[in-house]
């Protein structure tokens, strides 16, 4: 824990596991030694990575290794669980997001997120992506914004003329992409992606990648995904999780193996289990 | 041709597969067993309410709406009616609206949305379920004692308003109840979508909670004052016997702290006298109570479906 700089390096973390290579760049997250309870099971154990500004952090792992619930843990959404506890630290440009006077409702306006399944509310299309902007105050004009965030996340020409209908008659992929557009209207400082595109099209897909690469700039993306091309696509950097047996609670808790530039995570990997995983050889 | 001669094609083989279905006998011994339960309660239903209207209808005949206007009387039958009670009635159902509603679903949404899980708040929980099944005249003793008694320099003892506030607490536990499963009912990941775009607590359940849950609550609600409306026993305890509702002369809040009566309290008075001429009274009485329950019934069901909302 004392070896917590933010000078960029290779650093072989104590354990026998993490390789962990740091981001260029200046820092929007810095994790520190995070552990994630669900009542007496620990989810995910002493995670330390660091993601850095304007670029597009990839998570991957095999299912159940605990990249949803790390995710969870950057916007403060694990509040809602009741049963959810998180240990170690998350600093957020310097600040712990877990301190005691950081109000959870504040980090999740600067720390947008996309769910892994499409989550609409049951209102109008026009009306979701609205609700964020007014809520936090916009003065300029709705209408315009509304536009702007569905061109972004490549849904506008399907919905423009039905902007006042439910969103739940949209398509699952559809949703999906209302849910992203939502999601930027607030124009936030990070987004948070949890398999944005498990239930797009290929052609939806390569809209959404395209979109990531178009508003990097402006913001930080951390996305989880299923699809090894995705991540090597479109990431910057990729954490590898897997889920390790817990000997104490017989269940599998995750674990970060390596952590490093996505380039090579998918040529050059340093953990025999990386390897195995991005090669398709994951047992 | 010689594909021809070939036997059974392909299409008869798998015809014969698809067609060889065995009769489902218990299915259709269970079909037919919901059958007659729905049957027999049509049926039941059907005979009750053809009695009733039976010896209603002809007061409604002789006398049209003059018996809708009629004095509160158990001595001449051909001027008694139900305008007491009406009145009486949709006073008491104001009081419900205006008493149970908003402590009753303001205590469901803290329940539901903010209450923490622990022992008190299940212990509460349980509780409520339990008011709900209390027996209705224990509300009325309770009303006896706190609305009539306690708080009688309030309410001036047995008046409309304490029988309006007696009512509100007996459908209380209901109303909690109802809105309860209705926002249980809201999947949560309709919060989540509303926390994640950076609304608070509130913002959520106004903007999101509330208005998917709305058509439950209206139901649940609008159900209960249906339940308010047709309660006899704790009404005769908080002084729904005792006398007329104040009409004209005194304004209309000093009138809440008089006399009045119900309709089901009339039945239910009418029902008990020896006179004869008082049973046709008495199920034209419940004739207008029946259409009064129905038509806040029919709002519970157009509300619902005007708020109708899919997730
Ligand atoms: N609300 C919860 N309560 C209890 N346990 C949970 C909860 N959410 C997740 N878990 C457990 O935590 C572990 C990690 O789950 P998580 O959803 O983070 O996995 P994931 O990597 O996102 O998987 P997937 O790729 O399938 O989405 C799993 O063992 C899961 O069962
Ligand atoms: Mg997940």
């Amino acid at each position: 824990m004392t070896a917590q700089e933010t000078k960029p390096g290779i650093r072989l973390d104590t354990a026998e596991h993490a390789v962990e290579r740091r981001p260029a760049g200046e820092l929007v997250f810095d994790v520190q030694d995070l552990s994630v309870y669900y009542g007496e099971f620990r989810a995910v154990r002493e995670i330390s990575m660091s993601i850095a500004q304007n670029q597009i952090t990839a998570l991957i792992g095999p299912s159940g290794c605990g990249k949803t619930t790390m995710l969870r843990c950057f916007n403060r959404m694990n509040d809602l669980i009741e049963t959810a506890r998180v240990e170690g630290k998350i600093l957020y440009h310097g600040v712990d997001l877990y301190e005691k006077s950081v109000d959870p409702v504040e980090v999740r306006r600067r720390i947008g997120m996309v769910f892994q399944k499409p989550n609409p509310f049951p209102k109008s299309i026009y009306d979701n992506v609205a609700f964020g902007p007014k809520i936090a105050g916009f003065k300029g004009n709705m209408d315009d914004l509304v536009e702007q965030s569905l061109q972004k996340a490549a849904l506008w020409d399907e919905v423009k003329s039905r902007l006042k209908e439910s969103a739940t008659g949209l398509s699952g992929g559809q949703q999906q992409r209302l849910c992203i557009a939502r999601c930027v209207a607030v124009e936030p400082d990070v987004i948070l992606m949890d398999e944005p595109c498990s239930a797009l099209d290929p052609i939806a897909t390569g809209k959404v990648e395209d979109l990531m690469q178009d508003i990097k700039d402006e913001y930080t993306i951390v996305i989880v995904t299923h699809n090894m091309q995705q991540a090597a696509r479109v990431s910057d950097m990729t954490a590898f999780f897997t889920a390790e047996v817990n000997e104490e609670q017989d269940r599998r808790t995750g674990v970060l193996v390596e952590y490093d530039k996505t380039e090579r995570i998918f040529t050059n990997p340093t953990d025999e289990r990386t390897e195995n995983y991005v090669t398709g050889r994951f047992g | 041709m010689a594909i021809a001669a070939r036997g059974p094609s392909t299409a008869d083989v798998v015809r014969q597969h698809l067609q060889g279905r065995r009769i489902d006998y218990k299915g259709a011994l269970f079909q037919a067993a919901i059958l007659v339960a729905l049957l027999l309660s049509l049926v039941i239903l059907f005979v009750l309410i053809s009695q009733v209207v039976r010896g209603g209808i002809e007061v409604f005949q002789e006398r049209g709406f003059d018996f809708l206007r009629g004095r509160l009387t158990v001595v001449s039958a051909s001027i008694a009616g139900v305008g007491q009670g009406i009145a009486g009635s949709l006073l008491l159902m104001a009081f419900v609206v205006l008493a149970a509603f908003p402590a009753g679903i303001g205590a469901a949404v803290y329940l539901q949305e903010y209450a923490p899980d622990t022992k008190l708040n299940r212990f509460v929980n349980v509780n409520i379920r339990n008011l709900a099944g209390v027996p209705s005249i224990v509300y009325g003793i309770l009303g006896l004692v706190i609305f009539v008694q306690v708080l009688g320099p309030l309410t001036g003892g047995k008046t409309v308003m304490a029988g309006g506030l007696t009512l509100a607490v007996l459908v209380l536990p209901i109303v909690i109840l109802t809105t309860m499963e209705a926002l249980r009912a809201v999947p949560g990941s309709i919060r989540e979508a509303g926390f994640g775009v950076g609304a608070t607590r509130w913002e959520v359940i106004r903007s999101h909670v509330l208005p998917a849950a709305a058509p439950g609550i209206l139901t649940g609600t609008v159900l209960s004052i249906s339940r308010a409306i047709g309660e006899t026993a704790p009404l005769l305890l908080v002084g729904a016997t005792t006398g007329l509702l104040a009409t004209g002369g005194s304004g209309f809040f000093e009138s809440l702290r008089g006399g009045y009566t119900a309709l089901p309290v009339i039945v239910y008075r009418w029902t008990s006298l020896p006179n004869e001429d008082f049973r046709a009274l008495t199920s034209a009485a419940i004739i207008v109570l029946l259409l009064l329950t129905l038509s806040t019934n029919a709002i519970a069901i157009i509300l619902r479906n005007r708020y109708e909302r899919k997730w």
